[in-house]
């Protein structure tokens, strides 16, 4: 795929638009339809990979109305049935469309909290783009309106000029909620509480807050001040914010309710327990699980040699295990980093992989390296302990799993040496066992999960969780989602 | 932020801080410890145990010694300056209850963290065998403590500058031989003389527990950074220890991963010396 670049793709649709808002008479479906799809203007491959800025670049205003302008505003909008919380799409594109992006923007806050997260970082191919009728009838999700990247652009639009207007807050209950961590279910809950006219405390472990938002999702694909943006909203509502602050240790769960006077707790703890494969050689030097990689990288700012005192392995060939977005994200990241080459070992194929499909091609455009089909057997190390190969297997697919994806079977005797200076096993994500091991009465899945009813309440009274701690490692809007539903529980019990 | 509130040099390089931390002071147990950073934006993150606390004036006391970046800065820092984050208490803390006669190891500025351990088990009703060990005379650290809870006090150099010629695990391998023999070893200090005071005990039969202090970042389990090998299965000395049974330990997997920065630490404490030099000659300068 050749590389676009951003100026051309203003003027393209610049002239676009230009054209159609010259017509006297409105747009027919099959008009719309024909509307070019607008593509993300992106970083050029060989220069994003020296630098850690955001590699796709946003719509300008012209792309973002012709985009809005495919839309054929179906009366049935499937596309709200694929998004897990019910933004009205193609009300805010109608918005867009028609230049309105404030308004589109306050029809998108209705439902979102994080729209300019969200715009970057949903899996909108396999939600809301999934269902989109312009891509049933050009055969191709890809070639459905690109619903994320408008909410993006007026995301990002309405906090370059001044941010969304502060929400109203109801007069002081006197009621007081903690709030456990700091990433997107736990923001969503902060704010919906809030609102309401209780006192929040958010508690956060490590000492910036943001959660997976600034420790595992890079800066070229969320900037870190977006995020920033998204607290200081919170604590210019009056949200407090205690960060070095871990429950379970610096206080225990139980505590903040029988001591501290706090009338209800959420735990959004996020599922921080990294997998491993269980294979030999796994705790060789030149390990690193994926949220070891990319913390460095990220939160504690290894990528900046010079200024980080935090230390990251800079070898020259890299294996990253697994497919998902994690890994991508890891790859690219050694990228980044300097290393020669860097390779993705997964054991089924391009279409079982669970990375986005953007975030894939990415990779690839950025020169990563995949192996399809193949797994690692076990580490290699030389006498001082550091990882120097892989012995890995090949695969083939067999029949359909529990999951519907084909089970990847090993090819008996395939075994063969690939050597390699760093290995980073993303894999996947337990839930952190920390708060239930320190909390008496908590009941958990065998997962290690916390078990909630459908209003989002645990096995103890007053104490609420959501996001990946119940659903293991999903997606940032599904944890909004649940981070919504628990806030509603919490008010409902607080009148 | 939390308020350095007294700053003692113990040895040539191990010093003693007490710091303002209210809710760590409340909740810490022996055996646990804090991560801690100087700066929020660009610092590393250290753990360090926790040495004592007191909870009514909200203290905790920290024990380091100055030889990487980190903790060269902070040996630099005086009262009434602060370190910007302080995260803890961390780790399960150590099981203290009546074992009998239990033998406490400490080698260099192990003996930090064993302080809190040997009081534990002292008020557990239990008789205290210390045995503190160090490179030279210079570096042995709260010596008068030490020997006011023991019930036997054994103290060695390696080049005999105070009391036995030996290394620890000399006395060590005598105490297990005694009939009874004790009914259980603390030892904490270099990975080296944890490995070795776990060979030492391994004949006898005694239960050895041996606390590690790995590389880490989150120190909640998050990043696996600190992960060893016990028992031939992984475990997370952040959130499973600190303290494992010294026979099942891979201590050699364990300081080769310790080793694992070495190169960026080397040039970083080499930078970290020319910088304090280039301090004071322009302070000299008029």
């Amino acid at each position: 795929m050749s590389h676009s670049s951003p100026e051309a793709l203003a003027a393209q649709a610049c002239q676009e638009l230009d054209d159609l808002l010259k017509r006297t008479t409105p747009l027919t479906p099959k008009e719309r339809i024909a509307i070019t799809a607008q593509e993300m203007p992106t970083q050029d491959p060989a220069i994003r990979r020296r630098n850690v800025q955001e590699v796709a670049l946003g719509y300008t205003p012209e792309q973002a109305r012709l985009e809005s302008l495919r839309c054929l505003q179906c009366r049935n909008a499937p596309c709200v049935q694929g998004c897990p919380v019910r933004i009205d799409i193609p009300g805010f594109l109608k918005a867009a469309a028609d230049g309105d992006f404030q308004g589109a923007s306050t029809i998108i806050r209705k439902n979102s909290l994080l729209p300019a997260v969200c715009g970057r970082v949903c899996p909108q191919e396999t939600q809301c783009q999934e269902h989109c009728t312009v891509g049933k009838a050009l055969k191709s999700v890809d070639k459905a309106v690109s619903i994320g990247r408008v909410e993006r652009f007026v995301a990002d639009l309405e906090r370059e000029t001044g941010g969304a207007v502060a929400p109203t807050i109801k007069p002081a209950t006197g009621k007081k909620v903690a709030v456990i961590g700091t990433g997107p279910a736990s923001i969503t809950v902060a704010a919906d509480v809030r609102r309401e006219g209780h006192q929040v405390v958010m508690f956060e472990a490590f000492h910036k807050p943001g959660g997976v938002l600034v420790y595992g999702i890079p800066e070229f694909r969320l900037p870190k001040a977006i995020v920033q943006k998204e607290i200081d909203a919170l604590t210019g509502m009056g949200v407090e914010l205690k960060t070095n602050f871990v429950i379970g240790r610096t206080r225990k769960l139980k505590a903040l309710i029988e001591e501290d006077g706090f009338d209800a707790v959420f735990i959004g703890t996020g599922a921080g327990l990294p997998k491993f494969m269980n294979i030999e050689g796994e705790n060789l030097v030149g390990v690193f699980s994926a949220n070891e990689y990319l913390t460095r990288a990220n939160l504690m700012k290894a990528y900046d040699f010079d200024r980080s005192d935090t230390p990251i392995s800079r070898p020259g060939r890299v294996a990253v295990l697994g497919g998902g977005n994690v890994a991508m994200d890891a790859a690219r990241t050694a990228v980044r980093l300097g290393a020669e080459e860097v390779h993705i070992i997964y054991r089924r194929t391009e279409v079982e992989m669970p990375a986005r499909i953007e975030e894939l091609a990415h990779a690839k455009e950025e020169g990563v390296i995949f192996h399809l089909l193949e797994n690692a057997k076990r580490l290699i190390g030389d006498k001082d302990g550091c990882v120097t190969a892989l012995e890995c297997l090949r695969y083939e697919l067999g029949e359909p799993d529990a999951s519907g994806r084909r089970r990847p079977v090993e090819v008996k005797g395939s075994e063969f040496i690939r050597e390699i200076d760093a290995v980073i096993v993303a894999i996947g994500n337990d839930s952190n066992p920390l708060i239930p091991r320190t909390t008496d009465g908590l009941q958990t899945t065998k997962w290690g999960n916390i078990i909630v009813d459908e209003t989002g309440k645990t096995s103890i009274d007053r104490v609420y969780a959501g996001g990946d701690i119940v659903l293991g490692a999903a997606t940032v809007i599904l944890a909004m989602g649940e981070g919504r539903r628990a806030a509603a529980s919490i008010n409902e019990r607080l009148k | 932020m939390n308020k350095i509130l007294d700053r003692t040099q113990l040895s040539d390089d191990v010093y003693m801080m007490r710091l303002d931390a209210p809710y760590i002071a409340r909740e810490r147990l022996p055996g646990q410890f804090v991560i801690l950073q100087l700066d929020n934006e660009f610092g590393e993150r250290i753990p360090l145990t926790i040495a004592d606390a007191d909870p009514l004036e909200g203290s905790i006391t920290i024990i380091f010694q100055a030889v990487g970046k980190t903790t060269h800065n902070l040996a630099d820092k005086q009262v009434g300056e602060s370190v910007q984050s302080v995260l803890g208490p961390l780790g399960q803390p150590t099981h203290i209850e009546k074992f009998g006669t239990v033998v406490c190891v400490g080698g260099g500025i192990g003996v930090a963290p064993l302080h809190p351990i040997v009081k534990g088990m002292k008020a557990a009703g239990n008789r205290i065998i210390v045995i503190v060990g160090a490179r030279t005379k210079g570096l042995v650290i709260m010596e008068e403590q030490m020997r006011a809870l023991a019930d036997e006090f054994i103290i060695c150099t390696d080049d005999g500058s105070l009391g036995r010629k030996a290394l620890v695990t000399e006395p060590l391998k005598e105490v297990c031989g005694r009939i009874p023999k004790p009914d259980m070893v603390v030892a904490i200090g270099p990975p080296i003389m944890m490995k070795f005071c776990a060979e030492a005990t391994r004949p006898f039969g005694v239960h050895t527990l041996v606390s590690l202090n790995t590389i880490m970042i989150d120190g909640t389990g998050m990043c696996g950074g600190c992960r060893v090998t016990v028992g031939g299965q992984t475990k997370f000395v952040c959130v499973d220890g600190p303290e494992f049974d010294g026979h099942q330990v891979d201590f050699d997997n364990m300081m080769q991963r310790l080793k694992a920065y070495r190169k960026h630490e080397d040039h970083a404490h080499k930078q970290c010396h020319l910088d304090a030099e280039l301090r004071s000659k322009e302070s000299i300068t008029p």
